[in-house]
């Protein structure tokens, strides 16, 4: 099996973003970056995949600029075979990222596409369902387990009412939650490695694909501030102001 | 302008959720709902009842991400807008179906600001998103926690739709959460544990807390991930999102993801051991100290308030 794993970098998880008072979108400058956790935990299920036997290569494709290369290190390091770069200094919508990622399906004809289920800068959770509509495959979102049965994967989901379990013949496309597994921390004579594994480095623009954006952003603003409360001290305090709230509630 | 909804529901029940959907879904025009599900009859009763709905359409079929956005796909051409609620299918779906369509999906909208103005949380809540949409037709996930539910009392008439729709991948199993505390995204009050809980049986107290106030019960990522709480009682950025009338918050430092889960409440009270964690320091009311030793005298003392939900 073949798998291919698209994966994003973002401001990292950690970082405390800042709305630049402008309005035209979140401060990137300076501010640490990294590979989106989703897409950490993608990479991770492609690899024990390859360590299961269960698939013999990996190839890891991301989409930006070129310091995106470095999240392709990373996946390199976790143990992906070789890399591809789709570069763009352009903030591309989620409907252009499918299209792109689609061509690179088209030429590297995965079994297997995997991604993280949503990128934590616009929280979209699109990609991966957009793509498995482009290549005509199933899908399974939110995939928090998955097990390779003969020519199909028996995927587990997370879901708002708890888990479900679909079947997938493949080829197919799976999106990555949390719990799916722990993605490693490659030590360091891996991250040496991954600088000679291959990795192609492609202009957009080579794909055909209109990279122009559809909707128009208007501003990016900082949530309302919440006004600091009080503490109080003691529990019958806290039983008396939790029954004013819900008087009010049963006033309306 | 009219408007197609898709309609979540579950054990073959229609989502409580459903009322505020088309309560959002009306400021765009006349509201159809689809209900796609092996045993639609009920759910799509249910639906009718909706003010603000026109018409009530429903296909008998398997309920996996290929069939509803076959179905929606079947439609989409009769509707302007084609939405679903921003729930574990309404992302599953309208992703999935925008690309078929070639249109650019907006998601996760909190506010309608005009026929094609919307606004929507991105970075985890920490920033909002304005956006116009040009496009001939709008793909839309709404949450439904922003909007304020539509009335009941109508009759809307439902229509069988013929359609056969396909599907590769197979429904094999749910995996539920037996529970019968209210819905979580829509309760008016939610109580959340934190991984300081401890441990599954410490659950137990926080439950017992939100039966004497008829509360939801959510959790942090970290007490689903240490094994305390099922994962379909997660709160944040990649789990539920609420906005409750009065969030309690026990045990909960405040990560900045589970933070991004309760934006919408409108009181958040917090019971900690640390004054200093971030979300005792948002809290509108805070009582420091152990909750082992806080939350059964709570109990009582809310017990012998009288106090009834």
């Amino acid at each position: 099996m073949k798998i291919l794993v698209a994966v994003k970098r973002v401001v990292d998880h950690n970082v405390r973003i800042r709305v630049r008072p402008d309005g035209t979108g979140v401060e990137t400058t300076g501010v640490r970056m990294s590979m989106n956790p989703f897409c950490k935990h993608a990479v991770e299920a492609a690899v024990q995949l390859v360590e299961k036997g269960q698939a013999s290569e990996v190839v890891v494709v991301s989409i930006g600029p070129k310091q995106s290369n470095d999240v392709i290190l990373t996946a390199l390091a976790m143990g992906a075979h070789r890399g591809v770069l789709v570069e763009t200094d352009a903030a591309l919508e989620t409907l252009t990222i499918a299209k792109l990622l689609a061509k690179v399906a088209e030429e590297e004809q995965p079994d297997l596409i995997l991604l993280g289920k949503q990128a934590v800068d616009d929280d979209s959770n699109h990609v991966g369902q957009m793509l498995a509509a482009l290549t005509n495959r199933p899908q399974a979102t939110f995939a928090s387990e998955i097990v390779v049965k003969g020519s199909e994967l028996e995927v587990t989901r997370e879901v708002d009412y708890g888990r479900e379990t679909v079947a997938l013949p493949l080829p197919a496309v799976v999106t990555a939650d949390l719990r799916l597994n722990t993605p490693r921390n490659a030590a360091l004579p891996m991250v040496m490695k991954a600088r000679s594994k291959p990795l192609a480095v492609r202009p957009a623009a080579d794909f055909g694909v209109d990279l122009a954006p559809r909707l128009v952003v208007e501003k990016i603003s900082p949530p309302a501030e919440r006004v600091a409360g009080k503490t109080v001290g003691s529990v019958a305090d806290l039983a008396s102001a939790i029954a004013a709230e819900v008087n009010e509630m049963e006033a309306l | 302008m009219s408007v197609l909804l898709l309609a979540d529901h579950d054990k073959g029940e229609l989502s409580p959720a459903t009322a505020r959907l088309v309560a959002a879904a009306s400021q765009l025009g006349p509201v159809d709902i689809l209900v796609v599900a092996e045993n639609p009859a009920a759910i799509a009763a249910a639906a009718a009842q909706i003010a603000g709905v026109r018409i009530v359409q429903v296909v008998k079929a398997a309920e996996t991400a290929e069939s509803i956005t076959n179905s929606l796909e079947s439609l989409a051409q009769r509707y302007q807008s084609v939405s679903a609620s921003a729930s574990s299918v309404g992302k599953d779906v309208i992703p999935r179906l925008a690309a078929k369509l070639d249109i650019q999906p907006v998601t996760d909208v909190v506010e309608i600001l005009g026929p094609n103005r919307f606004t929507r949380p991105i970075y985890a809540g920490n920033a909002l998103e304005t956006v116009t949409d040009p496009q001939p037709k709008h793909l839309l996930t709404f949450r439904a926690s922003a909007f304020r539910p539509a009335a009941s009392g109508n009759a809307a008439s439902v229509e069988s739709l013929d359609l056969s729709v396909t599907s590769a991948a197979r429904f094999l199993a749910a995996h539920r959460t037996e529970s019968d505390t209210p819905d979580l995204a829509t309760a008016q009050i939610v109580i959340g544990g934190g991984v300081s809980v401890g441990s599954a049986e410490g659950f137990q107290l926080i439950e017992k807390l939100g039966k004497t106030l008829g509360a939801a019960v959510g959790a942090t990522r970290a007490a689903v991930d240490a094994g305390y709480a099922p994962n379909d009682w997660q709160i944040g950025q990649t789990g539920k999102i609420i906005a409750p009338d009065l969030y309690i918050a026990i045990g909960i430092s405040g990560a900045l993801q589970h933070l991004a889960g309760i934006q919408g409440a409108k009181k958040i009270f917090a019971i900690n051991t640390d004054a200093e964690a971030p979300l005792v320091k948002i809290a509108d009311v805070a009582l420091i100290g152990d909750l082992f030793e806080i939350v059964p005298q709570l109990i009582a003392e809310l017990e012998k308030s009288g106090i009834k939900h």
